[in-house]
């Protein structure tokens, strides 16, 4: 188990230099540094002398990736990929264009942003599953057909608008809870669960259907029709053996969740003025803060490697037969 | 000439796209297990119904993909010239709906402005009350009664429907029993019998044209009752600016349509290309290939949009003299968006059908090739390339619906199509602040919301029929 952990961190570190290099042929092949002082300096009337200082203040001066006038390894760090870049590896994220600590703002805005997108997450999973067993049980009646037909019709509406109505209706019109802002410790709750909330509703659609053609496989399996033969209940032979045996597909499914939570969560945060990660990467960028969406870039993609990881374990735990050895 | 042609680029790529959807269709009908699945999406009743109404959308969005500038009135010993605004098709059609902005916000068929005002009257006293709309009702003289107004356009609008309804559904009948094979079920209708035959009881796995039918009159009973409203008033009311909210919304379709169609476009190539090679060749390509799409499946998907076009938008800052006009602008950057959004949604196809060819590469026929020392192009093409074509069949259109919705989200954070695009997104942008207004201001969101929900769920509907008749697993079942 230890070396196998070992072994899946060490395959993440050229997937994430991958991204690194990826973002920042992005952000510095395409456009030059001097582009992107003219782009914060306002594009009209910028002198060359705005720029060359608009560019040492920030360590943009230096060569991208090979610096010659330096020696030994300072040939490689004294660069901007170094500066910029790799320095991510160690959680130096640099100071964003306000002049703040990327990392210090990142480690206050973690907090909010996991107390929206965990429940969200885990409320969801409980609900979809629930919802996509009953539809698998009283499968082939009208109410199976009835609840595919919401889950498809509630897929087609965007977010936007669960987002949108939600905020109207249980905000303005019947003024539940508060429509924006956040509070620390327990008195986030009346925050958090409106958004909580519409996250788990807009989620449901897409989700459900997913779930029952999952159950609905796996109810074609020979085992199950074992299991009826020798008389179980059908109530049995879904949680006891369906469920359980669904189990890896669920998990698999789980992953390909958590990049569109960030997703989520960037909407969410952003309409109801909660101070997470999402939020802060919208501010970002609408002010054009290069340095804050790369660090974000890196940050979304160790999570989504850490989830793929936490996802691997998780087998080992609903199925003995999955050994890593 | 009365017009001067103009061709932006998405138009280009758009009917580039219309071009091999029907090469797609030539492919199709000669190629019998592909002609199998598609009959089976045709006597797909919810199929047909979907397929119907995202053609009315299609061509709402290719009547908008044919752009020109208008001859300006001709001034003497001039040269003639041509307007600065590029107008489409669907402007010249719509050009009532476009040119009769009001001050500011409408209510829907409404007559008088949403916003009080102050005004001096004839009298001399000022009063304040609600001034009459420009062309809202315009053609009420004062006396005449709204409501019935309203009514007999309603009812001259319905009638109209229902013969446009008859006269469309007479063609595409005839055209259908000419061109069906004797034997055909379908062959046995005589059109002029009518649509009872084919209503009441169409014959079991023939066309599902009833569904086509109903599908047909629906959506003409509503454009017909639109349209000779429309002819009147702001059916859907106007926005900020008193822009009309209908003109908006037919708009925004093809500007979905070419998020959706474009984007995979994009994605076609390179998923098609690259999940083939690492399945078929493996080794170092597989491993290479393997790692490029685990690293960009490792960005969460909206930030490295965010990403890509940010850089975009620098680019096109920096670089104002590419730009002729502002709708060249705005255009370039809806097809970069597109491209984007392609490159960055590639590897889920990349990844299915490397799991396809992995297995397919074992099978004997394509052992068979490899021994008779056919090129390995040759077997991607001859022997791969068919065998996965269900596969990229059903992404192609399941990727649809999705693509529509990420505009619209993509558009709100910022980082979707130009401001002066109007899309869904940017609607929905525009509406979300009124609101907070009091009394709210709901009708522009509530006509995005219809169409957009009218498009996405006909896609995902379609989606299901295409899958459910391409899907060798779930047609087992």
């Amino acid at each position: 188990m230890f070396a196998y952990l070992v072994r899946r961190l060490a395959y993440a570190v050229p997937i994430l230099l991958g991204v690194n290099l990826l973002t920042f042929a992005l952000f510095f092949v395409v456009n030059t540094p001097d582009d992107m002082a003219r782009m914060q300096l306002g594009v009209k009337r910028v002198t060359p002398d705005a720029i060359a200082k608009w560019k040492a203040e920030r360590g943009y001066d230096k060569p991208l990736f090979f610096n010659g006038a330096e020696e030994g390894c300072a040939k490689l760090t004294d660069t901007i990929f170094f500066a910029k870049s790799a320095r991510m590896f160690v959680g130096d994220f640099g100071a964003a264009e306000d002049g703040r600590d990327i990392a210090r703002e990142i480690a206050t805005r973690i907090g909010p942003s996991t107390a929206l997108a965990l429940p969200t997450f885990v409320v969801g999973l409980l609900v979809t599953v629930s919802v996509a067993l009953l539809l698998a049980f009283v499968r082939g009646t009208r109410l199976d057909f009835w609840g595919v037909v919401a889950c498809v019709a509630a897929m087609s509406v965007s977010s936007l608008f669960y987002i949108i109505f939600g905020q109207w209706l249980f905000s303005k019109v019947l003024r539940l809870v508060p429509i924006s802002g956040y509070a620390d410790g327990l008195s986030a709750f009346k925050f958090l669960v409106l958004p909580v909330a519409i996250g788990v509703v807009a989620g449901l659609g897409s989700s459900i259907r997913w779930y029952r053609t999952l159950f609905l496989e796996e109810i074609g399996k020979d085992y199950v029709r074992t299991a009826r033969a020798k008389g179980l209940s059908e109530g049995t032979v879904l949680f006891r053996h369906v469920l359980k045996n669904a189990m890896i597909p669920i998990l698999t499914g789980v992953v390909v969740v958590i990049p569109q939570l960030f997703l989520g969560s960037l909407l969410m945060e952003s309409f109801f003025g909660i101070p997470g990660l999402g939020s802060y990467t919208i501010d970002a960028i609408n002010a054009q803060d290069f340095s804050v969406v790369r660090a974000m870039v890196f940050i979304g993609s160790v999570l989504y490697i850490a989830g793929l990881m936490l996802t691997d374990l998780s087998y080992t735990l609903v199925d003995p037969r999955v050994r890593f050895d | 000439m009365p017009f001067q042609p103009v061709l932006l680029w998405s138009d280009a790529v758009l009917w580039l796209l219309t071009g091999l959807l029907v090469a797609l269709a030539v492919v199709s009908r000669r190629s019998p297990p592909l002609a199998a699945a598609w009959r089976k999406v045709g006597q797909s009743r919810t199929g047909m119904a979907a397929a119907t109404l995202l053609t009315v959308f299609a061509l709402v969005g290719l009547a908008d993909s044919l752009h020109y500038r208008q001859l300006l009135p001709a001034a003497p010993d001039k040269p003639a010239a041509y307007g600065v605004e590029v107008l489409s098709l669907l402007d010249g059609a719509l050009s009532g709906l476009r040119n009769h902005g009001e001050k500011t916000y409408s209510a829907p068929l409404a007559t008088v402005s949403y916003a009080m005002e102050t005004r001096t009257g004839s009298d001399g006293v000022q009063q304040r009350d609600f001034p009459p709309l420009r062309f809202g009702g315009a053609q009420l003289s004062p006396g005449d009664s709204w409501a019935a107004d309203v009514a007999v356009r309603g009812i001259v609008g319905v009638a109209a429907g229902t013969l446009l309804w008859w006269l469309i559904s007479t063609v595409l009948l005839w055209s259908s029993t000419r061109g069906a094979a004797s034997g055909d079920t379908i062959a046995q209708i005589k059109p002029w019998r009518g649509f009872q035959a084919i209503m009441l009881k169409r014959p079991p796995g023939s066309f599902a044209w009833d569904a086509v039918l109903v599908t047909l009159l629906l959506i003409c009973l509503i454009a017909g009752k639109l349209a000779a409203l429309a002819s009147g008033y702001h059916v859907f009311g106007t926005d900020k600016v008193g822009q009309d909210v209908l003109y908006q919304v037919l708009k925004s379709v093809r500007t979905a349509l070419v998020i959706g169609l474009v984007t995979t476009l994009v994605t076609l190539p390179l998923g098609i290309l690259l999940g083939i090679a690492a399945g078929y060749f493996g080794g170092w390509i597989d491993d290479a290939i393997q790692y490029l799409y685990t690293v960009l499946n490792s960005i969460p998907g909206v930030l490295l949009i965010a990403a890509a076009v940010l850089m975009m938008q620098v680019v096109i800052d920096t670089h104002p003299e590419w730009f002729a006009t502002a709708a060249e602008r705005a255009d370039l950057r809806l097809l970069a968006l597109c491209f984007i959004l392609g490159f960055t949604s590639w590897t889920g196809l990349a990844r299915l059908l490397r799991g396809e060819a992995l297995k397919l590469r074992e099978l004997d026929y394509v052992q068979a090739a490899q021994a008779f020392g056919v090129a390995p192009f040759t077997i991607l093409l001859r022997h791969i390339l068919p065998n996965v074509m269900h596969i990229v069949i059903i992404t192609l259109v399941m990727d649809f619906s999705g693509l529509v919705l990420s505009e619209a989200v993509l558009s709100y954070v910022g980082i979707g199509v130009d401001p002066t695009t109007i899309s869904f997104g940017t609607m929905i942008n525009n509406a979300r602040m009124e609101l907070a207004r009091e009394p709210v201001v709901w009708w522009s969101l509530v006509a995005a919301f219809a169409f957009m929900f009218a498009l996405v769920l006909a896609a995902n509907l379609f989606a299901d029929a295409v899958q459910a008749a391409f899907d060798p697993r779930r047609s087992a079942q």
